[in-house]
C-alpha cells in the first residue's frame, strides 16, 4: 500500500486537494461578491476576471490528475465565465445562480476525492453543464474594424495583450475612458514594489488593462513597464497621483500623443540613483529605494519568493505541539528535582537548578504561544462560507435576509474553525427556515421586511463564543412542550420549566415542523449540532423571546492541542478533568447531600444540581472511607451541568491529551491519558460522555 | 558547475510540482521557480537560464507579457521558451507563437512528451 511511488502520487494527490479547495473557497466568496454586484449592475471586470481565473486553474489541475468530472464541470463554467468577462453575456441572477450551483456541485465533487467516496454525480454534472449550455450564446462575429488601431498602440504592446486584454481595453473604449500609458522605469532589485504602488494608485482611480514589462535604457539595471490605464480622470489628474521620477503618463489616441516626465518635488532630478549609471548597490544605497534592506544583502533579498505565506499541513504542526507538550513535561520533571534536591540540602545547586528551569519555563510558553498562533486562524474565514449559504438559502424561501458579522478577526485553531463550520451551518439554516418569518409576516408584525441574522464573535477568558442571533419569530416553548408530549419525551409538561422546554430542542428526532426542510438536504437534526459541538468541547445555549428572536450561544475552547486540565483525586486515583468543562468547584460535607428519586443532588443557587460519584461511576473499592469534607466539581458541556463528587482537588497542570486507541473506546467516561511530567500517567476525564451516561441510566 | 537550469513561471503550486517531478527525472537539471510573472523577471537577471516553461494565465502579469519581454530584451532572446497552458483562448496561443514562444504545451501534460521536448532544446541525448 505504502510503497515509495504511492506515497509520493498521494502527496500529489493532497496537494492538488488543498489547491483545489483553496481556489473553490475563494470562487465562492467572489461568486457572492458577483451576485452582489449583478443586484447593482456595475460588476467589476477584475472580480470576474478572477472567477475566470479560478475556474480555469482548476481545470488545469484536475486534468492534470485524471479527476474528469471536476475538470469537465470547471471547463464549462470556464466557458461561461470567459463569455462573461468578454462582455458577451450579461451577469444577471439566473447566471449567477447556475454559477452558484456549479460551484457547489464543484465543491461536492472535491469533497468526494478528498473523503475517497466512489459517488456517481454523472447525472448531476450533466443538469449543470446542461444549464450553463442554455446561457452561452453563439458568439457574435467579430466586428469588422477594430477601434483599437486607433490608438496608435506600439506593435510590440498590441502583441502581446490577450484576448481579454483586449475586450478590456474596447470596453473602456466603448465607454468614452481616457487611455492613458503609464511608462515607469524602475529598478530591477525593488520594480515589484514600487510597481504594485503604482498600480494600487492607479486602480484607485481606472482600470489597469495590462501591465507590459519592456526593455528600458540599461538592461542589467532598471526593468520598464508599460501600464495601459483606462479612467475617467485626466491625463493630468493621474500623472499628478502617481508623480515620481521614474514614470511618465501619455494619453493615447488622442492624435497628439504628448508625452510629459512627471515633476518630482520631493526627491531631486540630479539623485545619482535615478540616473541608469548606478549599479543596483549604488542605487539602493543612494537612499532613492523604497524602504527595504539595501544592504550587500539585497542579492538574496530579491531572489526570495514574493508571498509571504508558507502552506503547512495541520498535522505537521500537531507533531510540534506534542513535542512542546512533552517538553513541558520534561521541565516539571527537572522542577520536581530541583525541589527534591533542597529538601536533601543541596541548596545552592538546587538555587541554581531551580534558576535555570525557571527561564526554561518561560521559553517554553513563549514557544507553546508560537506555535499556537500558528494553528490560529481568524473566524472571519467561516463568514465567507456562511454568507453564501445565507444568500442561497433566503434567496429560495423567498425571504428577505441581512447577515450582519462582528469581531471577524476573533481567532481560533484551525481545526475547532472547521469542526464548528457545519453545526453553525446549520443553526444558520434553521434560523432562516424557522426563525426569519416572511415579508409579509414580518410587515404585519411590525417589524423591517427584511430579517436579520447577526454572528459575532469574541473572546472570553480561554474561550471563544460564537453567537447567532435571529430576529425572527422566536422559539414557540408551547409548542415544543406539546411536541415533546406527543413524543413521549415527558409525562407531563406542568413543570417543565422554559430553560428545560428549549433542552428537548437538543434530543434525537427532534423537529418543531412537520416537514424536513429541503435545505439541509442532510436530515441532521438539532442533537447532531450539539454532539458535535460537545465533541471539541464546546457548549452550545439557547435564549429566545417570542416575537423577537432566538439567540444560539456556542463557548468554544481556543485550542485542543494542549489544554489546561483540574487535577483531582478520588478513591486513592488520580484524574485530570478538562478546564474547559468546570465552571466552578464547592467545598462540602456530606449533609449537602439530598436524595431525590433515588438519585442523589445538591442545591446550587436556584437550581438543583445531579452528583455523580467516580467511584461508583468507575466501580473502584475504596480502601479508606470517604473524608469528612470532599469537593464537587461543577461540569458543564453545552448545556447539561452536573456536580463530580471528589476526594480533593490537586491543582491545574497543562496536560497534552494522548489517545488510548480502539480498544479502550467502550469504556465511557474517559477521552484518553495525559503524562503528568513526574512519570504518573493519568487518565482524563470525557465529562460529556459521563453526563450522556448519567442521564441515561437516571431515566 | 555549468548545470542546465529551467525557469518554471505558474501559479499554480500544484502544477510547478508536476513540472518539478517531471523534469527531476531526466537527471542534473536546476529547476528555478517562480509563483508569478513578476518573480520570474526577478530571477531572470540573476540566473543562468536555458529554458522557460511559463502559463499564461497569471495574477500579475500574463505569460504573454513575459515572452515579449524576454524576446525584445538581448540578455534573454535567446532563451527557448514553452507556454504550458490549459487549453484556452486559441488568439492567446497564436499571439504567444508570434510573439516567439517555441512550443505550446496543453495541460494536462503528458510527461514523456515534454521530457523529450525539453531534451530536443537543450541538446541532451
Amino acid at each position: 500500500m505504502s510503497d515509495h511511488t504511492g506515497t509520493a502520487a498521494n502527496k500529489a494527490v493532497r496537494d492538488f486537494l488543498a489547491e483545489a479547495e483553496e481556489i473553490v473557497e475563494q470562487l465562492g466568496s467572489e461568486l457572492a461578491d458577483l451576485a452582489d454586484q449583478a443586484d447593482t449592475g456595475d460588476i467589476s471586470p477584475d472580480l470576474l476576471n478572477s472567477i475566470f481565473r479560478g475556474a480555469h486553474s482548476l481545470k488545469g489541475l484536475a486534468g492534470m490528475f485524471g479527476f474528469k468530472d471536476i475538470s469537465e464541470l470547471s471547463h464549462n463554467m470556464e466557458n461561461l465565465l470567459d463569455f462573461l468577462r468578454l462582455g458577451r453575456l450579461h451577469a444577471d441572477q439566473n447566471l449567477v445562480s447556475v454559477l452558484y450551483d456549479s460551484h457547489e456541485l464543484l465543491t461536492s465533487l472535491i469533497r468526494a476525492v478528498t473523503e475517497g467516496a466512489g459517488s456517481d454525480f454523472s447525472v448531476e454534472i450533466a443538469a449543470c453543464v446542461g444549464r450553463i449550455n442554455s446561457c452561452l450564446s453563439p458568439p457574435e462575429a467579430p466586428s469588422g474594424e477594430s477601434p483599437l488601431e486607433q490608438l496608435g498602440l506600439p506593435e510590440r504592446v498590441l502583441g502581446a495583450l490577450t484576448e481579454y486584454e483586449e475586450h478590456r481595453l474596447l470596453d473602456n473604449l466603448a465607454k468614452g475612458r481616457v487611455i492613458l500609458n503609464v511608462h515607469a522605469s524602475l529598478e530591477l532589485t525593488t520594480f515589484d514594489q514600487e510597481l504594485s504602488e503604482i498600480t494600487d494608485i492607479l486602480k484607485s482611480c481606472g482600470e489597469v488593462i495590462s501591465t507590459l514589462p519592456s526593455v528600458g535604457g540599461n538592461i542589467e539595471t532598471h526593468i520598464d513597464f508599460d501600464i495601459l490605464f483606462g479612467t475617467t480622470r485626466s491625463r493630468d489628474d493621474v500623472a499628478l497621483l502617481v508623480e515620481r521620477d521614474s514614470v511618465q503618463v501619455t494619453r493615447l489616441g488622442s492624435g497628439s500623443a504628448q508625452t510629459a516626465a512627471v515633476p518630482a518635488p520631493v526627491a531631486p532630478a540630479a539623485e545619482p540613483a535615478q540616473t541608469s549609471a548606478g549599479t543596483p548597490h549604488e542605487a539602493a544605497s543612494a537612499g532613492a529605494a523604497p524602504p527595504g534592506p539595501a544592504t550587500a544583502a539585497d542579492d538574496a533579498q530579491s531572489a526570495k519568493s514574493m508571498s509571504r505565506t508558507v502552506r503547512v499541513d495541520i498535522g505537521k504542526l500537531d507533531d510540534l505541539m506534542n513535542i512542546v507538550g512533552e517538553l513541558v513535561l520534561a521541565h516539571s520533571s527537572i522542577s520536581g528535582i530541583a525541589t527534591r534536591m533542597r529538601n536533601e540540602g543541596f541548596s545552592r545547586m538546587s538555587i541554581d537548578l531551580g534558576k535555570a528551569a525557571k527561564s526554561l519555563e518561560r521559553k517554553l510558553s513563549d514557544l507553546q504561544k508560537g506555535v499556537m498562533e500558528i494553528r490560529m486562524i481568524p473566524v472571519g474565514q467561516l463568514y465567507e462560507k456562511m454568507s453564501r449559504i445565507v444568500r442561497k438559502i433566503s434567496r429560495e424561501q423567498g425571504k428577505k435576509v441581512e447577515l450582519r458579522f462582528f469581531g471577524a478577526d476573533t481567532e481560533l485553531d484551525k481545526l475547532i474553525v472547521e469542526d464548528i463550520s457545519d453545526p453553525m451551518m446549520h443553526i444558520i439554516r434553521n434560523a432562516i427556515d424557522h426563525g426569519i418569518e416572511d415579508p409579509e409576516r414580518r410587515l404585519a408584525a411590525g417589524k423591517d421586511e427584511k430579517g436579520t441574522i447577526r454572528i459575532s464573535s469574541y473572546q472570553k477568558g480561554n474561550h471563544v463564543v460564537i453567537e447567532v442571533e435571529d430576529d425572527g419569530g422566536g422559539i414557540n416553548v408551547e409548542k415544543v412542550k406539546a411536541k415533546a408530549l406527543q413524543k413521549g419525551l415527558v409525562q407531563d409538561t406542568a413543570n417543565v420549566t422554559e430553560r428545560e422546554a428549549l433542552d428537548f430542542i437538543f434530543l434525537p428526532g427532534f423537529s418543531t415542523t412537520e416537514k424536513v426542510s429541503e435545505v439541509s438536504g442532510r436530515g441532521v437534526g438539532m442533537d447532531v449540532v450539539r454532539n458535535n459541538i460537545a465533541a471539541i468541547s464546546g457548549m452550545v445555549d439557547i435564549e429566545t423571546v417570542a416575537g423577537e428572536g432566538t439567540r444560539f450561544i456556542i463557548t468554544l475552547p481556543i485550542t485542543l492541542a494542549i489544554i489546561k486540565a483540574l487535577i483531582i483525586s478520588c478513591a486513592g486515583r488520580t484524574y485530570a478533568i478538562p478546564i474547559t468543562s468546570v465552571l466552578e468547584s464547592l467545598l462540602l460535607t456530606e449533609s449537602a447531600i439530598k436524595t431525590v428519586e433515588r438519585k442523589e443532588v445538591i442545591q446550587l443557587r436556584e437550581s438543583t444540581l445531579p452528583l455523580l460519584r467516580l467511584e461508583r461511576f468507575f466501580c473502584i473499592e475504596r480502601s479508606r472511607t470517604q473524608p469528612s469534607e470532599f469537593y464537587v466539581v461543577v461540569v458543564g458541556v453545552a448545556e447539561k451541568r452536573m456536580g463530580i463528587v471528589v476526594d480533593d482537588l490537586l491543582g491545574q497542570q497543562d496536560i497534552v491529551i494522548k489517545s488510548l486507541g480502539d480498544s479502550f473506546r467502550k469504556f465511557k467516561g474517559i477521552s484518553g491519558a495525559a503524562d503528568l511530567g513526574d512519570q504518573r500517567t493519568i487518565l482524563v476525564l470525557d465529562v460529556g460522555g459521563m453526563i450522556s451516561e448519567t442521564m441515561k441510566s437516571g431515566s | 558547475m555549468n548545470t542546465t537550469s529551467i525557469l518554471i513561471a505558474d501559479d499554480s503550486t500544484t502544477t510547478r510540482a508536476m513540472l518539478v517531478s517531471t523534469i527531476e527525472s531526466m537527471g542534473d537539471i536546476r529547476i528555478i521557480e517562480a509563483s508569478s510573472g513578476f518573480e520570474a523577471l526577478r530571477l531572470l537577471p540573476r540566473e543562468k537560464v536555458d529554458l522557460i516553461l511559463t502559463d499564461i494565465n497569471m495574477p500579475d502579469i500574463n505569460g504573454l507579457e513575459l515572452i515579449s519581454f524576454i524576446r525584445n530584451n538581448p540578455n534573454y532572446k535567446d532563451i527557448p521558451v514553452f507556454i504550458i497552458s490549459t487549453e484556452g483562448s486559441r488568439k492567446d496561443i497564436e499571439k504567444g507563437k508570434e510573439l516567439g514562444a517555441n512550443e505550446y504545451v496543453v495541460k494536462p501534460f503528458d510527461p514523456v512528451r515534454l521530457q523529450e521536448l525539453i531534451a530536443s532544446y537543450l541538446h541532451l541525448s
